[in-house]
């Protein structure tokens, strides 16, 4: 299980206070589909991804990605269960969905690089650090039910 | 995948904008490479890491004149980066998985200090810059 300092759950819920869920999802979801292009098999019903800005502007990605950001908010306020919290969706992505776990860090280094983008001054290597210790581990709790 | 005209195109455009403070982007996603992922402080027994390090500085520079003659070369980057990939596998025996990190790292720096200019376009042609320069020396390993 991981153990996160107070200093580390004080720099992410810091921050997240701060975090437009809405705008910041829909950015993180659309550049996962820009920079990974191969991620836009798993929305195939989503209709045009077929540039940057068909993406970025696309509504149900914005829609989805705040759904993703919105679970994300849940792993913050369960930092130190993040295996159970997340069960049910390890479950889903695994039977369901059939996403490669590999895909679960490269949407949480996309988080990373939308917060730098926001919150430039905050964004510190200790704060980073932090949040890159929480997506690592929301990423190994979604892939912790895959058989 | 390829870099193509676009991609080459606006990763020279970010480093003429990004001018003679390469050196400062490399310097801190050195320092955040070592604070997100302490493994790769192993690399830098002989450093003195604590913030604001002369060793680290002068590191930041190297990495960015490397960047710098990478974006000169986008023709050819195995052989513009021949000579630091053999130097980073078989004397530094660098595990390529952790010049990712280091790329990372310099994203969130420039996502940082460039946020009007990352956009996601500019993004996945740096991505696709980085992981190119990133083959490029890992094709030297093993």
């Amino acid at each position: 299980m991981v153990h996160f300092t107070a200093e580390e759950k004080a720099a992410v819920n810091s921050l997240w206070a701060r975090v437009n869920v809405e705008l910041v999802g829909g950015e993180v979801l659309g550049r996962l589909l820009v920079v990974y292009p191969w991620t836009q098999r798993f929305f195939d019903n989503f209709g045009n991804l077929s540039s940057e800005s068909a993406i970025m502007g696309n509504p149900k990605v914005k829609a989805h990605g705040k759904k993703v950001l919105t679970s994300f908010g849940n792993a913050i306020k369960h930092m130190d269960d993040l295996k159970d919290t997340f069960a049910e969706l390890s479950e889903l992505h695994c039977d369901k969905l059939h996403v490669d776990p590999e895909n679960f860090k490269l949407l949480g280094n996309m988080i990373l690089i939308v917060l730098a983008t926001h919150f430039s001054k905050e964004f510190t290597p200790q704060t980073q650090a932090a949040w890159q210790k929480l997506t690592t581990a929301v990423a190994n709790a979604l892939a912790h039910k895959y058989h | 995948m390829a870099l193509s005209g676009e991609d080459r195109a606006a990763v020279r455009a970010l480093w003429r904008k990004l001018g003679g403070n390469v050196g400062i982007y490399a310097t801190e996603a050195l320092e955040r490479t070592f604070c997100s992922f302490p493994a790769t402080k192993a690399y830098f027994p002989h450093f003195d890491l604590s913030p604001g390090s002369a060793q680290v500085k002068a590191h930041g520079q190297k990495v960015a004149d490397a960047l710098t003659a990478a974006v000169a070369h986008l023709d050819d980057l195995p052989g513009a980066l021949s000579a630091l990939g053999a130097l980073h596998a078989h004397r530094l025996r660098v595990d390529p998985a952790h010049f990712q990190l280091l790329s990372h790292c310099l994203l969130v720096t420039l996502a940082r200090h460039y946020p009007g200019d990352l956009g996601p376009a500019m993004h996945a042609s740096l991505h696709k810059f980085l992981s190119h320069v990133t083959s490029a020396l890992a094709s030297r390993c093993g």
